[in-house]
């Protein structure tokens, strides 16, 4: 005893700065996590967002007396100490044939904002960054202010009820061009707009991203097909995984004999979670889409071969290949669901008189219900962010039509369609401008993130809501 | 009649008779073993109709095991083995004739731990009769009124017959799951410790509402407590590594047990 006694106080120096530092350890990783979430949010939110407030132009003239207008979008310091250099935004791609500008801080003679200073939207060429000196309808001439309001009025209709009118256009610079009103899409002048305003056009901006159609190949315009497409095709996978993984954790845990041959099954589906999910794209490709389609498009498209039909990647093609993918989530939430039910309420349904399916379907399945729906939602998750083997399965660049419309049959699981998560990739990597590119991707990844998260709040607050029905939790 | 012997013990089981129509069930010859390992070992008694009466025996004696093996629940458990027979009103409950849902309606089991389904009280109550057939819901609401009442519970919840049963107290809801056995109208209600999780108050009513209830039906009681056996029951049979040592109307089992082991085991010599 005596000896017990030294020894413990002999060891206690050794070991006490572990035992007063381990609870800052554990908070310290937690507020790292937290830091790193925060500020990827952060990083999302500002780039994201900050892309649709309108910018402030600036005329800008250089030390050599050239003069150009646009909006500073960031600096980057130069090597060997040589100042910094300034990327402009400047538009007038048809006239000067860029639309980025990089000047060297000591250029700079004189920056101004001149409030009359405009930027047009317009398809196809891009921005226009200049003054509006007139406008041009029917032998009509409208000047200064006049024009402008005049714009404005014509913009506010409906793009088929406009007047077609000339716009007379003047860059910074001095150069002229006429343009037609059909080809631009909104007008601002930043300069002149009060905060509210400019929240007002950010609003719209916002909306328009969430609302139109990609334009100028998937460098400007919005992604309502992304958004649509990787919806669309989470909700098929949800359709048919759920019954498929509840069914098989139902007979791995209720009906087979829990032997060595069914904790294999287990182990096995538990690493199936574990494949990486090009693997999963390249058996879409084999099975599905060459084996299964390319069978279907013989037996039942054969008069439009060889251009085929389901015999190449498509909507059916990538939900069932994201089914199979999130086939395990649900397997193993569910399982685990119905094992948690207490052995009591079983017997206490059977002693009643119920057969094994009545205890199934009365007692044991609404009981597991929250878990389920926790398992299908884990699945939509993770399908929702998955690219990989979209790519191999179904997903195009650019979907001419979208997979719903109002022509019989109206689902057309055959078509390509887009997702958020290769618009994404496809944005950042693929486009002709990548400048323009960057506050797109930010905003592209912002939505993503926002989508999986309504989806995980969705699942929680309908779970929370099964769980009070029932007045307690199990 | 002769019973295996106790391994302490050469003289002869006393077992009290019943002649037939006096008895509603009768247990001959049973064993039963879980993966090879044997539970009960030849066991014979028979039950009186319209009685109380309780198995008692340390834990481990088998008497929960040959109570679930009363409604066959043994079943779900695939490996389970058993000889011998069960005959309920002179029906082998385990001839391929016999309906196990049916058996399991006449046959009704109260559990150590209050199970109520996660649903209202009323459905809870609803739940044996919505298995059986499709009622009016006038007939079914009186039958629930009926069941409530007769387990003494309708006074506290007919004001919230629609709220979760998980809300009520640990004997309020030891009390819905006996109405929702009594609702499909059993022969034979078996109790597997009823009260042991119970406040001594639960207690107390649910031993007065075991007492009530011997007019409708025949009980089987399963418990570890002493006093309660000696309270309720009117036939006590004790039992021990799963054979039966001593069975007889509870009065001489507590006063005058015919063996020592079973008296040891009343005074609490033995555990």
């Amino acid at each position: 005893m005596k000896a017990g006694k030294v020894n413990t106080a002999s060891r206690r120096p050794r070991f006490n700065w572990l035992n007063d530092l381990w609870p800052w350890l554990c908070a310290a990783s937690v507020a790292l996590s937290l830091l790193m979430l925060g500020a990827l949010l952060a990083l999302l939110l500002v780039r994201g967002l900050g892309h649709f407030w309108p910018a402030t132009l600036e005329e800008v003239t250089l030390r050599s007396g050239d003069t150009f207008a646009g909006h500073a979008v960031r600096e980057v310091e130069l090597p060997q100490q040589a100042g910094d250099e300034r990327l402009y935004f400047t538009g007038n791609q048809d006239i000067e044939g860029a639309r980025w500008r990089w000047v060297t801080i000591e250029e700079i003679a004189e920056r101004a904002q001149p409030t009359d200073l405009i930027r047009l939207e317009r398809s196809p060429w891009g921005d226009f960054i200049g003054r509006l000196s007139a406008i041009e309808q029917d032998g009509q001439r409208w000047e200064g202010d006049a024009a402008w309001h005049r714009l404005a009025t014509l913009l506010a209709l409906p793009a088929s009820q406009r007047q077609e009118s000339q716009l007379l256009l003047t860059t910074v610079d001095g150069q002229t061009l006429r343009q037609p009103l059909a080809s631009v899409v909104s007008a601002q002048a930043p300069n002149a707009m009060s905060w509210w305003q400019k929240t007002h056009v950010w609003g719209d901006g916002v909306w328009r991203f969430l609302s139109e159609g990609p334009r100028a190949a998937n460098t400007d315009g919005g992604v309502w097909p992304a958004i649509f497409g990787t919806v669309l095709m989470v909700i098929l996978m949800s359709v048919m995984v759920t019954p498929f993984g509840v069914l098989a954790a139902i007979y791995l845990n209720e009906i087979a004999h829990q032997g060595r041959l069914t904790r294999l099954v287990r182990i096995g589906v538990r690493n199936l979670a574990g494949v990486p999910s090009i693997v999963y794209g390249v058996f879409g490709l084999g099975v599905f889409v060459y084996g299964i389609g390319g069978s279907l498009d013989e037996w039942f498209f054969s008069d439009t071969l060889p251009s085929p039909t389901f015999g190449t990647g498509g909507l059916l093609w990538a939900s069932l290949t994201l089914a199979l993918l999130t086939l395990p989530v649900v397997i193993v939430a569910t399982e685990e669901g119905l094992a948690r039910i207490p052995e009591a309420q079983r017997e206490g349904a059977v002693a009643l008189g119920a057969t094994r399916l009545e205890m199934l379907t009365r007692i044991v399945l609404p009981m597991a219900a929250p878990a389920m729906l926790t398992g299908v939602i884990l699945a939509v998750a993770r399908a929702a962010g998955e690219v990989a083997p979209l790519m191999l399965v179904g997903v195009a660049k650019l979907a001419p039509q979208m997979p719903i419309d109002g022509e019989f049959p109206y689902l057309h699981l055959e078509r390509k369609f887009m997702h958020l998560g290769y618009h994404l990739f496809d944005t950042a990597f693929h486009g002709e401008d990548v400048q323009a590119a960057i506050p797109l991707v930010y905003a592209t990844a912002l939505l993503l993130v926002l989508i999986v998260l309504v989806l995980n709040l969705t699942a929680i607050f309908l779970r929370h809501y099964l769980r009070r029905q029932r007045g307690n939790e199990c | 009649m002769l019973a295996p012997l106790h391994s302490a013990n050469t003289a002869q089981v006393p077992v009290a008779h019943f002649s037939s129509e006096h008895s509603c069930l009768s247990i001959d010859h049973l064993s039963l073993a879980y993966a090879g390992k044997a539970a009960l070992r030849d066991l014979t008694l028979s039950v009186p109709r319209h009685r109380v009466t309780a198995f008692i025996g340390p834990s481990g004696c088998g008497k929960s095991t040959l109570l679930r093996a009363i409604n066959r629940l043994h079943d779900l458990n695939e490996t389970v083995t058993h000889s011998g027979k069960i005959t309920l009103e002179g029906q082998d409950i385990h001839d391929p004739q016999t309906n196990v849902t049916e058996l399991r309606r006449r046959v009704g089991m109260v559990f150590q731990t209050p199970n109520p389904f996660p649903m209202s009280i009323y459905e809870n109550v609803a739940f044996g009769l919505r298995l059986q057939q499709r009622l009016p819901k006038r007939k079914r609401d009186d039958i629930i009124e009926w069941a409530l009442t007769s387990a003494a519970l309708w006074d506290e919840v007919k004001d919230r017959l629609h709220r979760s049963a998980w809300q009520l107290s640990g004997g309020q809801q030891q009390r819905l799951v006996i109405a929702r056995t009594l609702a499909v109208q059993p022969d034979v209600l078996l109790l597997d410790e009823p009260a042991s999780a119970l406040d001594p108050i639960s207690t107390l009513k649910i031993e007065e509402l075991i007492r009530n209830l011997k007019s409708e039906l025949t009980l089987v009681l399963v418990t570890h407590n002493m006093q309660q056996a000696a309270r309720v029951s009117d036939y006590t049979a004790f039992l021990h590594q799963g054979e039966l040592v001593e069975y007889g109307p509870t009065d001489q089992v507590f006063t005058n047990p015919r063996l020592q082991h079973t008296e040891n085991y009343i005074t609490g010599r033995i555990t």
